[in-house]
């Protein structure tokens, strides 16, 4: 049960770098520990909140792109809602998302190599011979 | 930081010269298409602009046109563009978005509310 999520959340705005990167090593050692991979982590920094939560206008952002199941992200969410300096956060499935743009992104490459070469940079000349 | 400073976000390029009815307080162009109602078979040469009246541009969705297939929550300067100042979804008959783009711009717009992207009601 392999699927991707990206887990986005804030944590307060007055936190220490320290024990961010403490929250983040806890959360990837769990994600290890129950089997899934952690495909990246991603600082946003500080940003404006679009609305007030637990009275902080202001919020560090953390992005972190796992793979693994359902158990995994439930346990995530656990972790994240008893933390205390975690004000928000949001779980998305984007596996399913990817794929489709893949797709998309195949079909509309092999149209662009379909149709006459000219200003295709990567078609290259490998399946259009009658091109002058 | 940059899109929450700029207040008065731009409206889609579609939607700018056609609002149908006087739904945004905002909109400047109100004016000028002051009497309502099409007038069929007006001719051309009427009394300004000589020539169109009224004149309805055809609206066409911004994501179809440009290729944008990713509607992602994290897109914020995408995805304002289709909020109104109110925080409101701007509906498609005012935007042009095309229905399969409109459900996901919503779903994104709404997954951005949820993180504080995004408000859910003015600015805060």
């Amino acid at each position: 049960m392999n699927r991707t999520y990206e887990l986005m959340f804030i944590v307060r705005p007055d936190m220490a770098d320290e024990d961010l990167d403490k929250l983040i090593s806890t959360l990837e050692s769990q994600v290890t520990t129950s089997g899934g991979t952690v495909n990246g982590v991603e600082r946003m920094g500080k940003r404006r909140l679009a609305y007030t939560v637990r009275r902080f206008q202001d919020g560090m952002y953390v992005l972190l792109t796992v793979e693994g199941g359902g158990a995994l992200i439930h346990e995530l969410e656990r972790r994240l809602r008893v933390t205390e300096p975690v004000i928000k956060f949001l779980t998305v499935r984007i596996d399913e998302e990817r794929k489709r743009l893949d797709k998309i992104k195949q079909i509309r490459d092999a149209r662009r190599k379909a149709a006459p070469a000219p200003a295709t940079p990567e078609a290259g000349g490998e399946t259009t011979p009658a091109t002058p | 930081m940059a899109e929450e400073t700029k207040t008065a976000t731009p409206e889609p390029p579609a939607a700018e010269a056609q609002r149908p009815e006087g739904s945004r307080p905002e909109g400047q162009r109100e004016s000028r298409f002051g009497p309502r109602g099409p007038r069929p078979a007006g001719g051309p040469g009427g009394a300004r602009e000589g020539g169109r009246k009224y004149f309805r541009r055809k609206k066409v969705c911004k994501f179809c046109v440009e290729k944008i297939e990713a509607i992602n929550y994290k897109d914020v300067r995408l995805l304002s563009q289709f909020v109104a100042e109110s925080g409101k979804i701007v509906p498609r008959r005012l935007t042009g978005v095309c229905t399969p783009h409109q459900r996901r711009l919503s779903v994104a717009i709404k997954q951005a509310r949820n993180i504080a992207l995004l408000p859910f009601a003015g600015r805060a």
